[in-house]
C-alpha cells in the first residue's frame, strides 16, 4: 500500500497540523452541503417553484399556491404518525434487548391481514372491490384492529421466548433469526392472503373530509385519525417509560442489563413485555396502513424500511428519536413527491437515500443515539 | 510436497468436476443450475469476504451487483426495450456496469463503514431496498418490467445456443474471484482489515485509519460483486427490480451463512445447495411453490444449531479447524457476542 492514509503517521506534529486542515476543510464544506440539501430546496419549495416549463412542479411554490403547500405539509405529517406507530415498537425492542427485529415488516403485514379477515368475517365480503366504509360501522374496525393487534403481541414473545431468549447477546445471530422467520412469514402470508392488494375499511364514521376553514383546505378525516392515534401512542408510551415501575425497569435494564438482573428483577418477564409491546405496534400500524392504503406482498419489505430508516436518522432506541425520525422522512418523501418537477416526481425515493446519506455522514449514531 | 488434507482432496475433485460438468452433466445442469451456482457464489462469497475479513455482513450486495447488471443492461441493448439504450458494445458496458457500480459501492462502504455489526446489516439493508424501489420507480433507467434483451459479448454468443461458453467464463471468473480473495486476505492491507476487525480501538490506536480500511474493503466487494452481476445479466439476458428486491437479498444472506460466513468457499457450496434445493423442491407435492418457507425454514435451522453452516458441519466432521491456532470458525461473525457499535 502506497497511500499514505493508510501508513502509520511518522510525527505527531504532522498529524496534528494535518487533523487541524482536515477539521477546517470539512468544516466548510459541511457548510456548503448544508446549503444544498437545506436551504436550497426550502428556496425551491417557498418561492422558486414554476408551473410552466421544462421544470414545472405539479403546484407551484408555496408563494404562489399555499393551500398545496399546507396539504402537503399536513400529507407528511400524518405519513410520519404511521411511520412512528410502527417504528416506535422496532426501536423500544432493540432499545431494551438490542435485537434488530427483522419480522417487524412481516408482523406489520401479517396484523393488517388478520384485521382484513376478521372485517370480512364480521361483515361479508362486500362486492367484487371489497367492502366500502358505507357497509362498515366503529365496531367492525375497532374489534378487528385490536385481535389482530393481539394475536401479533402474542405471535412476537413466542418468537422471543422459543428462538431469542437463549442466545442473547449474539445479536447478530438474533437479528439472521428473525430474518430467517420474516422469510417464512411472508412466504405464507403469500400462500394464505395472495397476491392481489386489498384494503380494510374504514368506518363510516371515519370517512369524511374535515373543512379547516383555512386557505379553504378540506382534509381527510382518516388522516387526521392517524395522527390523533400517533399522538396518544406516542403520550402513552412516554408516560410508560418515564412515570411507571415498568418504564424504569425499562430504562434500567437499556444501560446495565446485568445490574438489572442482580437486583432481583425479573428482567425476562420485562422483556417479554416489551416485546409484546413492541409487535402489538407494528401490527397496529399493519392495521392503520391496511385501511389508509393496502395490503399486498411485499409491503413488508416497505415497511421494514421505513422502520430501519427512521431509528438510523433518530437513533436506536430512542423514542424522540424515532418521532424526529418518522417526521424528516414523512416530510421529505412528500415534499418530494410533490416539489418535483412534474416529469421527476418518480425520483422522489432518491430522497430518503439522501436523508440516511446525510444522517449517517454527520452523526453515525443517528440524532439521538448514543453508544450501547 | 504439500500436505494432503481433507480440505485439499475435496477441493481437487470439485475442481476437476467443475472443469468436466459438460461432459457428465445434463445441459440443463449446466445452462441453469450450474451456471447460475457460479455467479450466485460469486456474489456470495463476496459477502464472506467483508464478513471474514472485515467483520461486516453487508446485505448491500445483491444491490451492487444489480446496479452493476442495470447499467450493463441500459448500456448495450438497443431500442426494443426500457432504460436509455445506449446500443454499445457489450465489453464497454461490462466495463460501465463495473465502474458504476464500484463507486457507488465507495459511496455506500464511505457512509455505512463508520457503524458495526448489526448497525452495519441494517444501514446495507436500507441500501439494499432503497436500490430496489428506485428502479421500480425510476423508469428513465428500468421501471417494474424492467430491461430485456441484454447481448452477451462475442466470445459467449447466444447463451441458449452455447451454454457451456457462459458456464466456463463463470467458472474461470470464479476461479479468478476466489484467487483474488485469498490474496487479498494476505496482502499487509488484508491483514490490516483483520486486524480492524478484531481490535478497530487498538488498530485506531496504532495509527491506522479504521473507516478508510474498512471503506476501501466494500469498495472492494463492490467490485466482486459487480462481476457477478455483468453474468447475472449475460445469463438471462434480463433484469427487473424483483432481481434485486428484498427476497433476493435475503437469498444471496442464505447462500452465504449456509456455506458458512467465514470460509470463501462456502460461497459456492452454500450456491450449489442453494440453487439444487431451488430447482427439485419444486417438484416435492407439498412444498410445489412454497419453496421460500422451505428455504427460510432451513436458515433458520441453520443459524440455530449450526452457525458454521455445511463448511463448519464439515469441519466439525474431519476435525479440521479445531486445535489449529488460527481456527477460521474465529471468523464467523455469528458466534461472536456482542459488538459496540462506533470506533
Amino acid at each position: 500500500m502506497t497511500d499514505t492514509a493508510l501508513e502509520r503517521p511518522r510525527a505527531v506534529s504532522n498529524r496534528a497540523r494535518h487533523l487541524a486542515l482536515r477539521r477546517r476543510i470539512l468544516h466548510v464544506v459541511g457548510w456548503a452541503l448544508l446549503v444544498v440539501v437545506v436551504v436550497l430546496p426550502a428556496l425551491w419549495v417557498l418561492f422558486l417553484a414554476p408551473t410552466t416549463g421544462k421544470w414545472a412542479t405539479a403546484f407551484g411554490s408555496a408563494v404562489h399556491d399555499p393551500k398545496d403547500f399546507w396539504i402537503t405539509m399536513l400529507n407528511g405529517i400524518t405519513a410520519a404518525a404511521l411511520y412512528f406507530v410502527v417504528a416506535s415498537g422496532f426501536t423500544l425492542i432493540f432499545g431494551l434487548m438490542r435485537v434488530v427485529n427483522m419480522a417487524h415488516g412481516a408482523f406489520f403485514l401479517l396484523g393488517g391481514y388478520i384485521a382484513l379477515k376478521l372485517q370480512r368475517n364480521m361483515v361479508g365480503e362486500g362486492g367484487g372491490f371489497g367492502l366500502t366504509s358505507a357497509q362498515v360501522n366503529l365496531t367492525h374496525w375497532i374489534v378487528p384492529a385490536i385481535v389482530a393487534t393481539l394475536i401479533v403481541a402474542a405471535m412476537g414473545v413466542t418468537m422471543q421466548q422459543v428462538f431469542l431468549r437463549w442466545n442473547q447477546g449474539q445479536d447478530l445471530r438474533q437479528a439472521l433469526i428473525t430474518i430467517a422467520i420474516a422469510i417464512i412469514l411472508a412466504d405464507q402470508m403469500l400462500a394464505h392472503f395472495g397476491g392481489v392488494a386489498e384494503d380494510i375499511a374504514w368506518p363510516r364514521n371515519f370517512d369524511k373530509f374535515v373543512n379547516f376553514r383555512v386557505e379553504g383546505i378540506q382534509y381527510t378525516a382518516t388522516r387526521l385519525i392517524i395522527l390523533g392515534i400517533a399522538l396518544v401512542i406516542g403520550l402513552l408510551l412516554w408516560l410508560w417509560l418515564k412515570k411507571t415501575r415498568t418504564g424504569m425497569v425499562i430504562r434500567a435494564g437499556v444501560d446495565d442489563r446485568a445490574m438489572v438482573s442482580a437486583l432481583g428483577i425479573n428482567i425476562q418477564l420485562t422483556f417479554a413485555l416489551a416485546f409484546a409491546v413492541g409487535s402489538a405496534l407494528a401490527a397496529l400500524g399493519g392495521v392503520i396502513g391496511g385501511s389508509f392504503a393496502s395490503l399486498a406482498p411485499g409491503l413488508d419489505a416497505n415497511w421494514l424500511l421505513y422502520s430501519l430508516v427512521v431509528v438510523i436518522i433518530g437513533g436506536m432506541g430512542s423514542l424522540a428519536g424515532a418521532a424526529i425520525g418518522s417526521l424528516l422522512l414523512g416530510l421529505t418523501t412528500n415534499f418530494a413527491a410533490a416539489y418535483l418537477p412534474s416529469s421527476y416526481t418518480y425520483y422522489s425515493i432518491i430522497f430518503t437515500f439522501i436523508l440516511v446519506a446525510i444522517v449517517l455522514a454527520v452523526r453515525p449514531l443517528g440524532l439521538f443515539g448514543r453508544p450501547a | 510436497m504439500r500436505r494432503v488434507t481433507p480440505d485439499r482432496v475435496v477441493g481437487v475433485i470439485a475442481l476437476a468436476l467443475a472443469v468436466t460438468a459438460p461432459l457428465w452433466a445434463s445441459g440443463y445442469w449446466v445452462a441453469a443450475l450450474l451456471t447460475q451456482m457460479l455467479f450466485l457464489g460469486i456474489v456470495a462469497a463476496s459477502l464472506i469476504f467483508l464478513s471474514a475479513y472485515g467483520g461486516m455482513v453487508s446485505l448491500a450486495q445483491v444491490a451492487i451487483y444489480g446496479i452493476a447488471g442495470f447499467v450493463v443492461g441500459n448500456a448495450t441493448t438497443n431500442g426494443n426495450t426500457k432504460g436509455l439504450n445506449l446500443g454499445w458494445s457489450p465489453y464497454w458496458g461490462m466495463v460501465a456496469g463495473i465502474l458504476v457500480a464500484v463507486a457507488v459501492g465507495f459511496v455506500f462502504g464511505a457512509l455505512a463503514s463508520r457503524s458495526v455489526g448489526i448497525y452495519f446489516l441494517m444501514i446495507t439493508l436500507t441500501y439494499s431496498v432503497i436500490a430496489n424501489l428506485t428502479f421500480g420507480q425510476v423508469t428513465d433507467v428500468s421501471g417494474f418490467g424492467g430491461i430485456s434483451g441484454i447481448p452477451a459479448p462475442g466470445f459467449i454468443g447466444r447463451v441458449e445456443a452455447h451454454p457451456n461458453r457462459l458456464y466456463y467464463s463463470a467458472l474461470v471468473a470464479s476461479l479468478l474471484v476466489y484467487a483474488l480473495l485469498r490474496y487479498v486476505a494476505r496482502t499487509p492491507f488484508g491483514l490490516t482489515l483483520q486486524g480492524v476487525r478484531d481490535d478497530p480501538v487498538r488498530m485506531a490506536s496504532l495509527g491506522y485509519n479504521v473507516v478508510l480500511h474498512r471503506t476501501i474493503a466494500f469498495t472492494f466487494a463492490a467490485f466482486i460483486a459487480a462481476i457477478a452481476g455483468v453474468l447475472f445479466v449475460w445469463w438471462n439476458g434480463h433484469i427487473d427490480p424483483a432481481s434485486i428486491d428484498l427476497g433476493s437479498t435475503i437469498d444471496v444472506l442464505v447462500i452465504a451463512v449456509i456455506g458458512g460466513l467465514y470460509r470463501v468457499e462456502g460461497a459456492w457450496v452454500g450456491a450449489l445447495f442453494f440453487v439444487v434445493i431451488n430447482n427439485y423442491s419444486q417438484q416435492i407435492s407439498f412444498i410445489g411453490p412454497r419453496f421460500h418457507t422451505l428455504i427460510g425454514a432451513i436458515f433458520l435451522l441453520i443459524v440455530l444449531v449450526s452457525p458454521g453452516g455445511l463448511v463448519g458441519l464439515w469441519e466439525r466432521v474431519t476435525g479440521l479447524g479445531s486445535g489449529r491456532h488460527d481456527d477460521p470458525s474465529d471468523r464467523n461473525p455469528i458466534e461472536v457476542g456482542q459488538v459496540e457499535p462506533s470506533v
